[in-house]
């Protein structure tokens, strides 16, 4: 057992449900607590040993499932149509010898099950990490099942008199043992891999740059959002631990002594330093026009995401005007959300100067010495005037301004662009074009920048 | 792990525990509805002696569970309510400092006879190191939920509750107590629980709990119930109500989940829907008493005003 619970430990890892050594030797207490005999106690159990959230709940019920359902799934091997005559009939002498021969000529399904478990504990087909290892798995399962002892019994058998019968008899049994050892493969595929492949791409993912020629493909669209909140989440977790400072556990004397006064100056009351806890904010101002149409969307989403997950956080989109879209950030879900930012006000000529005109004039007050102003855009005016001096009155007001521009710096100030101009301005300006990017910034930013 | 095998529970109540069956029966004497899943967590929760982590959205029964269990095994109950700025010294423990100060006016009154006979300084010194410190010792000390949790020898049910509003270095505080069933007070030492208590940890998801946290304890997440499920509750916990309106409240609450609402109604808005009814002596559901009380039901105003109009399809509609 304390095998097979190790690979369904390695099973649940690979489906992304944590299991730590210490997890692991509770589910060993657990098993040894409840037994194996009520299948559906059993996996409560377990359940509730290892899976620790409502996602890893839905996950272990599959990897469960899959795992645990194995022995079941083995169909029995239909027992050759022989009649009542020796089964070995036909074959050639040293037919006898083999263990593997006589299985499949009786139909001993649980024998074959058995050997095949053996065989793939040899063959280490638990290892398997990818999709394209399942053929070359399958022939070592095959082989070490014996595989070459088979074929040259058949071989031997079509050589005999009379022997054509029994040897098309093992040839078909060679046929379905080998269906059998590729759906088995399949199987640990399922169980061990399957997570694998998704990692792959996740990553390359992260790495691919967002406003590349075409955009995201539509199919990793859902696993960019995914991906995108993940992250988001992650860092308004790690920006949100920054905002609770516990007290620091010292005396005011100067509060304590002032409550002792109708005591006769005797301290009952002990009063204690505290420290005002400074809510961060942000505004994040997003530029959604023709030039980063790329990125735009990804912007959006990034931006839907920390919406989610940061308490102040007034978001504004713009291109030609600009306009909060905090109202339906909240009400929306995501795509939805960013359809409607990107048809209210996406895709047409930009103007950073009238954009900024906007802000100032409407919103300016959303500005002060907590809030980190982040923008999100390419710099690229249509040289139009880009209204540094307002530029420099958000610098001023605002705690931290931040840049992050899909362009590589070499492009920064080439044709309209007036980057360089703007960088002046912000504390932090930084290129920014891939997922993976993004966070590693937002991320130096939040732990520089923050308000303490 | 240096834990003895098995909480310390009054007798009369082992056969609760003896399997999963006769927890869920117990419960259900006792008045909460438990599911197998439940049950099991509960279960393996005493025997491997380990908090358990309840999750679920508002009102499914998380804190229900633990005053339930408590009743069951017949344990005190000790809750400890989390809020963002809670600390240890109002969850652990206090020195009484008024006491404190009293204490060493007092000294300094005996201080001038003790030291009176004294012939020099180092003898008056030694004298004083000679007399009992006493100024941080447990007469003085307040405690707090969890040390009274932990000091409650016969064993007890903790509740902390809402945990998830806490902050994080309260959650990291917490590790201490939830592993070893042990505190450390600097002036002290450290304080080991004779009985472990037996915890319930509840959290609305408000953020995530950390890994640490979350391995120190068994995971029970509590889903809103299916139907039967759900009159099986309503039945138990308003005895009064007539199978066919149960049934039919039921289904509309059903229904409901199934809209895309703000805020769905949980067990514990059923329940008390149910309540309402009976007092507006209601004997099935019509269009009329549905609108009247649907502010039971849903508590934001834009979900009233997206039901409303509903209300009559949504009463004929048959779930499923």
């Amino acid at each position: 057992m304390q095998d097979a619970m190790e690979d369904f430990f390695r099973a649940l890892r690979a489906a992304d449900v944590k299991v730590s050594p210490a997890e692991a030797i509770d589910a060993h207490r657990t098993v040894a607590t409840v037994g194996f005999s009520d299948r559906e106690l059993f996996k409560d159990a377990l359940c509730a040993t290892l899976a620790k959230t409502a996602d890893e709940v839905v996950r272990f019920d599959d990897v469960f499932d899959t795992f645990f359902a194995r022995d079941a799934l083995t169909p029995a091997q239909p027992p050759p149509d022989h009649g009542d005559g020796d089964p070995m009939e036909g074959l050639p002498p040293e037919a006898a010898e083999s263990e593997l021969t006589r299985m499949i000529m009786q139909g001993d399904a649980t024998g074959l099950a058995q050997a095949m478990e053996e065989a793939a504990e040899r063959a280490q087909v638990s290892q398997i990490r990818l999709t394209t290892q399942r053929s070359r798995m399958s022939r070592r399962l095959l082989e070490e099942m014996g595989l070459a002892e088979i074929e040259a019994i058949i071989s031997a058998a079509r050589r005999l008199e009379g022997g054509g019968d029994a040897a098309d008899r093992l040839e078909a049994g060679k046929r379905r043992l080998a269906a059998e050892a590729t759906r088995y493969v399949e199987r640990q595929h399922d169980l061990y891999a399957s997570g694998s492949g998704k990692l792959l791409r996740e990553e390359l993912l992260a790495r691919k740059a967002l406003n590349a020629e075409g955009g995201i493909d539509p199919i990793d669209q859902a696993m960019m959002q995914a991906l995108v909140r993940k992250m988001a989440k992650r860092l308004a977790d790690r920006y949100s631990r920054r905002r609770n400072r516990a007290r620091k556990g010292h005396m005011d004397i100067r509060k304590t002594l002032r409550k002792s006064m109708p005591y006769g100056g005797m301290p009952f009351e002990i009063l204690w330093k505290t420290e005002k806890i400074d809510k961060p904010s942000i505004v994040c101002i997003c530029d959604v026009s023709k030039s980063v149409a790329a990125a735009a969307q990804f912007l959006l989403s990034f931006l839907y995401s920390l919406n989610e997950v940061v308490d102040r956080l007034e978001a504004y989109a713009f291109s030609g005007r600009l306009i909060s879209v905090n109202d339906i950030l909240d009400d929306e879900h995501v795509d939805q959300a960013i359809f409607q930012v990107l048809r209210k006000i996406g895709f047409q000529q930009t103007d950073y100067g009238k954009s900024l005109e906007d802000f100032c004039e409407n919103h300016l007050d959303h500005v002060d010495r907590h809030t980190t102003v982040i923008f999100l855009g390419d710099g690229r005016s249509n040289y139009a005037d880009p209204r540094m001096d307002l530029m420099a009155t958000i610098h001023k007001r605002a705690r931290s301004v931040i840049w992050l521009n899909p362009e590589p710096e070499s492009y920064w100030s080439q044709g309209d662009s007036v980057m360089h101009r703007y960088e002046r301005f912000c504390h932090v300006a930084k290129t920014c074009n891939t997922l993976g990017q993004l966070e590693r910034i937002i991320e130096d930013v939040l732990r520089t920048y923050v308000p303490h | 792990m240096t834990i003895s095998p098995t909480v310390a529970v009054p007798a009369a109540s082992t056969d609760h525990l003896a399997s999963v069956d006769a927890l869920i029966q117990g419960l259900a004497d006792v008045g909460y509805i438990a599911s197998k899943r439940i049950a099991t967590a509960l279960y393996m929760s005493v025997h491997l002696q380990k908090p358990i982590l309840v999750e679920g959205s508002a009102g499914v029964g998380k804190t229900e569970l633990a005053l339930s269990t408590a009743t069951l095994l017949g344990l005190p109950l000790i809750r400890m309510q989390c809020y963002e700025g809670l600390d240890e010294s109002k969850a652990l423990y206090e020195w009484k400092y008024g006491k404190q100060l009293l204490y060493t006016q007092i000294l300094k009154d005996r201080m001038g006879e003790q030291l009176s006979d004294a012939k020099d300084m180092d003898a008056a010194m030694e004298r004083l190191h000679g007399m009992g410190d006493l100024f941080f010792s447990e007469p003085f000390l307040e405690p707090r939920p969890l040390m009274k949790a932990l000091r409650e020898d016969n064993g007890c049910v903790l509740l902390i509750d809402e945990i998830d509003k806490s902050d994080e270095a309260f959650e990291a505080f917490l590790l201490e107590v939830l592993s070893a069933y042990q505190v450390s007070i600097p002036e002290l030492g450290v304080m080991v629980a004779k009985t472990p208590p037996l915890v319930f940890l509840t959290s609305n998801n408000v953020r995530d709990l950390g890994d640490a946290l979350k391995r120190r304890c068994l995971h029970l997440h509590i889903p809103l119930p299916d139907a039967a499920l759900e009159r099986r509750i309503v039945a138990s916990r308003v005895p009064d109500i007539e199978a066919t309106l149960a049934a039919q409240l039921v289904d509309f609450v059903q229904s409901l989940r199934t809209l895309d609402l703000r805020k769905s109604p949980s067990i514990s808005e059923t329940v008390d829907w149910a309540r309402a009814l009976i007092l507006l002596n209601a004997s099935s559901l019509d269009g009329e008493v549905v609108r009247d009380t649907l502010n039971v039901l849903l508590k934001f105003e834009q979900d009233i005003a997206a039901v409303e109009p509903q209300i009559v399809e949504l009463i004929r509609r048959p779930v499923g």
